[in-house]
């Protein structure tokens, strides 16, 4: 009996990090190549985007909420960027500082609608996401934005991306290896270290994670309780609008059919990550394991040539399966504790 | 001799060690209203989940007109003729439906056929409206409705079953005077016809006009069965509250300045309205019933809720929280009651339960908690209260109902307090954690003026220094805690003076 509880406790913890290095030595005796530094960067690069919209993700769901507006706020972010340079011809600072700011605000309000209007979370970002994703189509009548194209009043938009804005998604560090790290994999460690600070050290973590546990408690206590909630959906809507910015920089133009995959693996992500050493709840760091995962099972898969419309299939199949492990076994673990 | 309509002899239920039942004898006679009172956690939900199927007994039997009864769905209570009306009146109705389909809703449920007939619904519907006195149109939304109707609404909906017994849980505890007075002619029309009548309440105004007889529950025993007519109300609350010689000496120390002050304080637009002043150094006990006011005055104090009219001062300056967080900024805690849904964070260990509202207290640089302040502080506390446990941070749900209830009291003794308000602090939990708390709250007492809220006379008697009690939203008296006279308060508590019967028999 606690022999057996012991192992289950065991495969609750380590279950998921096992299954990653599992994953790990199968690609890298079945797909060639896998094991190599260009390789892990690559998955690190695309995970960068997804993992920095999952940690805002995690934010929101500390608190007992949900954000389903991030995808729409990175590609409006992208929009946005690319219209500031590029038919504003203004500065890449002024594009980063909209940008950022579009983020805070769309999650100000989707704080609002939440907490003042009561408006359920699921519904009130549902609905928001399906407005920017209307809206960031209208100044260009739906079409992408580069330089050169003919904007609906018929002149022509002059501005560029500048050299750098580009920087940002493109250029890479030297570490031994010449042009190793991308810059965004840089931004993706920064980010993750602060929210994972932020969340398990400081003060206002701790009292987000006790109104995720109840709220109604954490009010009586003396918690601000709808503050911080809508300081979770702001922490989510800038660091979606900079997932956007880093989107841009590595795009180089306002493509319109960019970034519909957001939203599904970075929510995969954050969810995967309740799983990773049995925290059974929101955690940064297992957010950032949780978009590794990803990014592992996806390079991994694409080197052993398997079609890319079998991706979302495997993702959702893990995704299920970690909500199992987190469900199913932690709930268990505490009710029986 | 009336008929027994249900007969309940030695019913046991325990949920693990916990004993809830211990032995019921219960019968509901055909044809009268029974009343049931029993403060909070003395079993009586649980026995009305045992007759209406919810949950199965450990032991004892039911007969139903003599036939045995024992349901194991709550759709086979009522196939059997028992129906429940629960307190929640939106548990009772579908607020999304209109009324026809709310009350047909478990012939619907019961399903015959893929299509609904509209007009055969609403017609059938109608005849059933009419039995109860529900004017509403049948395809208004029961959302649209008010309370009494809604609650109508489901009391129909239970009639159309033709009820041999008929449970009504606090039925009138959102009910204005107006409605309850119609749901009263309705209940004596059924007793009329026969229906047996269980009648959950602690109104003394409802128990008075209705009652055909009382019982009272008591930590899952029947304590008191009155029949005989004039009924002893107070002999019930009596029965209900319970009263053992306490065995702790109440020290009453010298009285401080004033350090919170009530004037002309209305809790309830109806209400009468009350002074009350809280002096440094003493412990208060209000003792009230469920639905005297109890929860209102500690919500009002808290800034939870906002009083009707009146002033409140706090150390001679203006006090009107519009937030917990603004009373607390004024030193003003409470403990609130419920802990599972208002005090206890489930996922948070013990250490971190402790220091919930004082993070600010561990906290650095950049806001960074200090693991180590915060240990101290836990470890400290844990010794202070007496918590049985292994480790500061083993999670809080490992521990009992009293030990979890220590930590939520000792949460707001970790600072220097103003007022300390404890809203039923003794609430499930053991005699013994119940001494340790109250000798806590007593020992630190000095310097601040601390209001315990109760419904439990005893748990009054051992702790304050001074006993005030709240009836309808108002106070009633207020007396020193030494050679108390248990028999006036239990009147006091049960609203029982004689005139006020007489008047109301007369109305």
């Amino acid at each position: 009996m606690s022999v057996q509880t012991r192992l289950i406790d065991l495969a609750v913890k380590f279950g998921f990090l096992l299954l990653m290095a599992g994953l790990l030595v199968f690609f890298s005796i079945s797909a060639p190549g896998f094991l190599s530094p260009h390789s892990a960067v690559f998955v690190f690069q695309s995970v960068a985007i997804t993992g920095i919209l999952a940690l805002g993700v995690t934010a929101t769901l500390v608190v007992g909420g949900f954000d389903l507006s991030i995808g729409a706020v990175a590609t409006s972010a992208l929009m946005l960027s690319a219209y500031v340079m590029v038919v504003w011809e203004l500065s890449a600072g002024v594009a980063i500082a909209l940008c950022l700011l579009m983020g805070a605000g769309v999650g100000l309000v989707n704080g609002l609608l939440i907490v003042k209007a009561r408006v359920p979370d699921l519904l009130a970002t549902l609905g928001m996401m399906f407005l920017l994703i209307g809206l960031q189509r209208i100044p260009t009548e739906g079409r992408s934005i580069s330089t050169g194209m003919t904007l609906p009043d018929g002149t022509v938009a002059r501005g560029t991306f500048s050299e750098f804005f580009l920087m940002l998604g493109r250029h890479r560090i030297d570490f031994f290896i010449e042009r190793l790290i991308p810059l965004s994999v840089i931004f993706l460690l920064v980010v993750a270290l602060l929210v994972w600070v932020f969340l398990e050290f400081t003060r206002h973590g701790r009292l987000m994670y006790a109104i995720g546990s109840n709220a109604q408690a954490a009010q009586l206590a003396g918690v601000k309780v709808e503050r911080y909630k809508i300081m979770a959906y702001m922490i989510s809507g800038t660091l979606a609008s900079f997932g956007g910015v880093l989107l841009a920089a590595r795009l180089g133009r306002g493509d319109v059919a960019s970034g519909t995959n957001l939203l599904l693996d970075a929510v995969a992500a954050a969810l995967i990550g309740f799983a990773v050493l049995g925290a059974g709840k929101p955690n940064a760091f297992g957010t950032a394991i949780g978009a590794l995962f990803v990014g592992v099972l996806l390079q991994g898969m694409t080197m052993m040539n398997a079609p890319y419309y079998t991706q979302d299939f495997i993702k959702g199949a893990v995704l299920v399966v970690a909500l199992v492990f987190t469900f199913a076994f932690t709930a268990r673990g505490s009710r029986g504790a | 001799m009336t008929q027994n309509a249900l007969e309940i002899r030695n019913m046991n239920k325990a949920f693990g060690a916990n004993s809830v039942l211990r032995g019921i004898d219960l019968d509901l006679p055909a044809g009268q209203i029974t009343v049931l009172m029993g403060a909070n956690g003395a079993g009586k939900s649980t026995l009305v989940k045992i007759m209406c199927g919810v949950q199965a007994a450990d032991r004892g039997t039911m007969l139903l007109d003599g036939q045995d009864y024992a349901p194991d769905t709550p759709h086979a209570a009522l196939r059997a003729g028992i129906v429940t009306v629960h307190q929640s009146i939106n548990d009772g109705v579908v607020t999304d439906l209109d009324v026809a389909s709310n009350l047909m809703l478990d012939r619907i449920a019961a399903g015959s056929g893929l299509f609904l007939r509209g007009a055969k619904l609403r017609a059938e519907a109608r005849e059933i409206a009419k039995a109860v006195g529900l004017v509403a149109p049948m395809t208004q939304p029961v959302a649209l409705l008010s309370l009494a109707d809604r609650q109508l609404v489901a009391i129909a909906r239970a009639l159309s079953h033709n009820p041999k017994i008929l449970i009504l849980d606090e039925p009138t505890s959102s009910l204005s005077d107006a409605e309850a007075q119609r749901l009263f002619t309705l209940l004596e029309g059924l007793r009329a016809r026969g229906v047996a009548i269980l009648y959950i309440s602690h109104r003394m105004s409802d128990i008075r006009r209705l009652a055909d007889s009382i019982l009272c529950m008591r930590d899952g025993v029947i304590s008191g069965s009155f029949t005989k007519t004039p009924l002893d109300y107070s002999g019930a609350v009596r029965a209900m509250l319970g009263h053992e010689m306490t065995e702790v000496d109440i020290t009453i120390p010298a009285r401080g300045a004033p350090v919170l002050e009530l004037s002309d304080l209305r809790l309830r637009a109806q209400s009468r309205p009350f002074d009350l002043t809280l002096y440094a150094n003493e412990v208060v006990a209000v003792v009230g019933l469920v639905g005297s006011g109890k929860a209102q005055l500690a919500n009002t104090l808290y800034g939870v809720a906002r009083p009707v009219s009146g002033t409140m001062r706090l150390d001679g300056q203006s006090y009107a929280p519009k937030s917990p967080a603004q009373a607390i900024a004024r030193k003003v805690f409470m403990a609130a009651r419920d802990r599972r849904s208002n005090a206890v964070i489930p996922d948070f260990d013990i250490g971190r339960n402790f220091t919930l509202p004082f993070t600010r207290r561990h906290s650095g640089f950049a806001d960074l908690i200090s693991r180590k302040s915060e240990k101290t502080l836990s470890v400290r506390m844990i010794s202070e209260m007496g918590v049985k446990c292994q480790s500061h941070a083993d999670p809080i749900l490992s521990l009992s109902g009293g030990n979890q209830q220590k930590v939520m009291v000792g949460r707001w003794m970790a600072e220097e307090a103003r007022l300390l308000i404890l809203d039923e602090p003794f609430q499930g939990v053991d005699i013994q954690a119940r001494r340790d708390i109250g000798a806590r709250i007593r020992a630190q007492s000095a310097g601040r003026a601390t209001l315990v809220l109760v419904t439990e006379l005893d748990e009054a008697l051992e702790v304050a220094d001074r006993i005030v009690v709240i009836c309808e939203g108002s106070l009633k008296s207020d007396r020193p805690n030494r050679e108390i006279d248990v028999a006036s308060i239990m009147a006091e508590v049960a609203d029982s003076p004689t005139e006020a019967v007489t008047e109301r028999q007369g109305a």
